[in-house]
């Protein structure tokens, strides 16, 4: 298949960034990382400098692709990070337009590539249980209730990717911290610090840049893992508990 | 070549580690805060590391080229976590899972290291639970466990199809929370290059800023790698992208040696090549062996109608499949160790009975997984009487996705192809390296002050690993190893007083490393570095894969020194080194495989006996399984490298506690 791509160039953070024209052939059999691949491989060939984009495992769980492909974060398919989508969700002649995430708390490295490290702060200001190694009992001395235990694995599932921020107007990243905060606050073993962490995290959210939640649900939408926004309500109203200082 | 001393403690297998523990050396609170620690790497074995050494006092710098912690390899494990537990309570034991291990990794590993595995694996599970990692459970809320190749009990852990991410999001957490408590300095985007080494002993790294191109000297009292495994030596492997050996292989150039390096480990279930463009294979757990049985058709018009799709598995008759391993391995039938399924399937498809259009694939088929589940599922809604075949698989269909859900996700959205109805298809790739650098019992190298965890190391898996091991290495390295082991060195070093980097070894390191990149960059031949990448795959997985002879490994060393010399003189390396550069990050890891290569080809060259993932065809029975020769090769093989003719020293392994015997799965 014939393809023409629309992608974001920018040398680094401190230049200014513009759209360039390739075209690529492909097979629809290849992955959409692949297909960049391919033209890299030959932008290299002429001597250009190769596209720089995100990726690691290349199986949809290390949230490293990051792609806005046809102005969807990860592309068109539903549930699918980039490094999933096969080029046989695409048609011979499309032109397809890729750029970078965007949002204020995440910027330009070069070309694709963003800086996610906001994430690894929310996590540092109170996303996990503290507990020292050694100081476990065992394993089985905090039985689960099982539909508990699938909740929380829910929201576990999220891979940090950003998907939710960047799909949001306001560059929000409550998907991603309602998550975290669900996944530790719904088990027996986090309910303990609960309170704490909640206020904790939005907190760093808010001076990481964040953009306020204003409810339009587009993170959904676009998270690969498909975390429910239901975890947003409940941190919403832990996060009031926290604030006004009574618990849930 | 010297003779290697592992260092084992005095005692019986089930006493040594925990007398040893208790009569270590220790240091005290008030110099753990003075002394630093550097730890390379932060999977599973690097975070846990990091953040146990972070809670004990000590000053830790972490490094990792991710962009963030969380995103380790590690993160990509599926299967599941072993731990002697017996929740079950079906016989297992710390014994029973060392004696697994041991004879799992075909009874080339450490009688000790492995001992104190198993004792660890009980302590991983509490662990994690308490950092909140949500492993799959039952009805009453209790811990579930599931069965995995090789053995005959139910060990395994599981959190979906995502263990590695759960019990890597586990570690991340508590080293999260070290780094904001200050005890831990996280460096994300940072790339050792080079290991400082100063009066002998380990005292600091290079790094490469990725964002700056900076070289930065980084000094501490001891290093610690956790830099995992080297399988994409192979270019095609199911590991990330970004595994490489060069935090290891940097360490080898500087002294460490390069222990078993040719014990590398192919998975038997992975979705097959299906183009030259291929850039990563995927794995697929192998806990689908527990329900998916494997076949090929018997004839083989039936495979050509198949590869030329003229036919569908769903058209050949139940008696026309050939289900070869439960044929073969009758006791363990689908769920035989990594090693014996990969092998099988390669003899299937070499006779020529493979399935997908390159002739390289094998069925793994759920239809009487499904059929099971649907039946028993109806019986258990008491409605088995009355009920149509259609509704049994639909049933069945159901608990096969709750047990494995994502996994079928997975693969239709690779192949296009649904594996609820038609049988996945399959081949064996390059999964796992048990190979690694050599360490003692302290999981010291010989160069004292460099400490290996995690897959990095060759220590417990001998020449196979089993199935969910490899994440129950890392963490017992991390969480309940190396923070007692550490003390050994450590306790020497307490009045060292802290080590600046402006010594006459950091300076030499640096600019060496210097000079070495811009080689790279000034070589400006017209070749990429994939395509080199790609081709010194061609040769490894041709001469140094599956199966392995003489002729094919000498001539393998031969071609893989012919590619690194046309490397040097043609590699095309754009943009410059003081920027952000992944192509030349991708030139530093292959400069560095193509030397590993060679060494692995000689290390398989040396050893004259088929073992573990290591089948050389002239070491074999009559009826094709694998020969060991105990007498001459129970040895570890570390190499130290040399440009002309790589160094080999031995490791005798002595077995005091299992007996040596033929493998058998029969
Ligand atoms: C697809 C797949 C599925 C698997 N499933 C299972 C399973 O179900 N059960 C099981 O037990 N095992 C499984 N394994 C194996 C297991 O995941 C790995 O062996 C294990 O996670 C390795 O952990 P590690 O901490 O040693 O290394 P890694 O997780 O590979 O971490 C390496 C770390 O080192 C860093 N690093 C490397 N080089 C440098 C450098 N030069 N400078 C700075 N940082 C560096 C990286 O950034 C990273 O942080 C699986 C492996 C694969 C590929
Ligand atoms: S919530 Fe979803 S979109 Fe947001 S970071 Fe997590 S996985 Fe990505
Ligand atoms: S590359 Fe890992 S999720 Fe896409």
């Amino acid at each position: 298949m014939q393809l023409k791509l629309k992608v974001w160039r920018q040398k680094n953070a401190k230049t200014n960034g513009e759209f360039q024209t390739y075209s690529v052939t492909a097979s629809e059999h290849m992955s959409f990382l692949e297909m960049l691949d391919v033209l890299n491989e030959e932008l290299i060939s002429k001597k250009e400098d190769p596209i720089a984009f995100e990726h690691d495992c290349r199986e949809g769980i290390c949230g490293t692709c990051n792609l806005v492909i046809d102005g969807r974060p990860h592309g068109p398919m539903q549930g699918t990070t980039t490094c999933q989508l096969h080029m046989r969700s695409f048609k011979d002649g499309d032109t397809i337009v890729i750029e970078p995430w965007r949002a204020e708390a995440f910027p330009i490295i070069k070309d694709l590539v963003v800086d996610r490290s906001a994430f690894d702060r929310i996590i540092q200001s109170g996303g996990y249980i503290s507990v020292n190694t050694g100081q476990a009992m065992d394993g089985n001395a905090i039985p689960v209730e099982k539909d508990l235990a699938i909740k929380a694995f829910d929201a576990a599932t999220c891979i940090g990717c950003g998907a939710c921020v960047a799909a949001c107007p306001n560059g929000s990243a409550m998907l991603f911290t309602a998550a975290k905060v669900s996944h530790l606050g719904l088990l027996p073993q986090g309910k303990v610090e609960h309170t704490k962490r909640t206020r904790s995290m939005v907190d760093q959210m808010d001076k990481e840049g964040f953009g306020n939640c204003s409810n339009v649900g587009a993170c959904e939408v676009e998270c690969p893992k498909e975390i429910s926004i239901e975890n947003i309500a409940r941190m919403n109203r832990s996060y009031v508990a926290a604030v006004f200082g009574s618990d849930e | 070549m010297t003779t290697l001393d592992a260092k084992i403690p005095k005692g019986t297998l089930e006493d040594k580690w925990v007398n040893y523990r208790s009569k270590m050396n220790l240091v005290a609170p008030n110099n753990k805060r003075r002394i630093e620690i550097i730890v390379v790497g932060t999977g599973l074995a690097g975070a846990s590391a990091a953040a146990t050494l972070g809670e004990l006092g000590y000053k830790v710098k972490a490094f990792t080229f991710h962009d963030s912690p969380r995103r380790a390899h590690s993160i990509a494990a599926q299967g599941g976590i072993n731990a002697a537990k017996n929740y079950q309570n079906d016989g297992d034991s710390i014994y029973r899972l060392f004696y697994d291990t041991i004879k799992g990794g075909d009874y080339r590993s450490r009688e000790a290291n492995v001992h104190r595995l198993a004792e660890a694996s009980v302590s991983i599970i509490d662990q994690a639970v308490a950092q909140g990692v949500p492993f799959a459970r039952e009805y009453g809320g209790l811990l579930a466990n599931r069965s995995f190749g090789g053995v005959q009990v139910s060990r395994t852990f599981y959190a979906r199809g995502q263990t590695g991410q759960q019990l890597l999001l586990g570690a991340y957490s508590s080293l999260s929370r070290q780094i904001s408590t200050g005890s831990v300095t996280m460096y994300n985007r940072h790339e050792m290059v080079d290991l400082v080494k100063v009066d002998g002993k380990a005292r600091g790294i290079i790094a490469r800023n990725l964002l700056t191109g900076e070289l930065e000297r980084h000094a501490a009292h001891c290093v610690v790698l956790a830099t995992g495994g080297y399988g994409n030596v192979f270019y095609l492997s199911t590991n990330a992208m970004g595994s490489n050996v060069t935090a290891a292989w940097k360490s080898v150039k500087r002294g460490a040696l390069m222990a078993n390096p040719c014990f590398t480990q192919i998975h038997p279930t992975c979705i097959p090549v299906s183009g030259d463009y291929q850039s990563k294979l995927t794995l697929m757990s192998e806990s689908l062996r527990n329900d998916g049985r494997v076949w090929v058709p018997k004839k083989k018009e039936d495979s050509i109608a198949i590869r030329e799709g003229k036919k569908t598995a769903l058209d050949i008759k139940e008696e026309d499949r050939d289900y070869y391993l439960e044929r073969r391995y009758p006791a363990f039938g689908n769920l035989v160790p990594r090693d014996v399924a990969s092998r099988a399937a390669k003899v299937e498809c070499d006779k020529g009975h493979g399935v997908s259009p390159t002739g390289l694939a094998v069925f793994l088929d759920f239809s009487s997984a499904i059929e099971r589940y649907g039946k028993a599922e109806a019986y258990s809604m008491g409605i088995s009487d009355s009920i149509s075949a259609a509704k049994i698989t639909e049933l069945g269909k159901k608990v096969v996705e709750a047990k494995y859900g994502n996994l079928f996700q997975m693969y239709d959205k690779i192949t296009g192809e649904d594996p609820y109805v038609f049988p996945m298809k399959i081949y064996p790739a390059v999964h796992y390296t048990m190979g690694g650098v050599w360490v003692d019992y302290n999981l010291e190298t010989n160069v004292p002050g460099l400490f290996v965890l995690g897959e990095a190391n060759f220590s417990d898996h001998g020449a196979n690993r089993l199935g969910a091991s490899a994440l129950m290495q890392g963490l017992a390295d991390g969480y309940f190893v190396i923070p007692y082991t550490i003390g050994q060195f450590l306790s020497n070093e307490i009045r060292t007083p802290s080590i600046t980097t402006d010594s006459e070894a950091f300076a030499e390191a640096e600019s060496s490393t210097r000079d070495k990149i811009k080689r790279l960059i000034d070589i400006k031949g017209n070749q990429s570095v994939e395509s080199f990448h790609r081709r010194l795959g061609k040769i490894m997985w041709e001469y140094c894969g599956m199966s392995r002879n003489a002729d094919g490994l000498k001539k393998g060393r031969s071609m893989i020194r012919a590619l690194r010399e046309e490397f040097y003189k043609d590699v095309f390396v754009p943009g410059t080194a003081e920027e952000f550069n992944p192509e030349l990050e991708k030139a530093i890891r292959v400069a560095d495989f193509l030397e590993l290569g060679e060494v692995m080809m000689l290390d398989a060259l040396n050893r004259n006996e088929s073992c573990g993932g290591h089948f050389r065809e002239e070491y074999a029975t009559a009826e094709g399984e694998a020969l060991r020769r105990d007498e001459e090769y129970a040895y570890v093989a570390a190499w130290e490298w040399d440009e002309t003719e790589p160094i080999l020293h031995k490791e005798d392994l002595t077995f005091e506690n299992v007996e040596l015997k033929t493998r058998s799965y029969k």
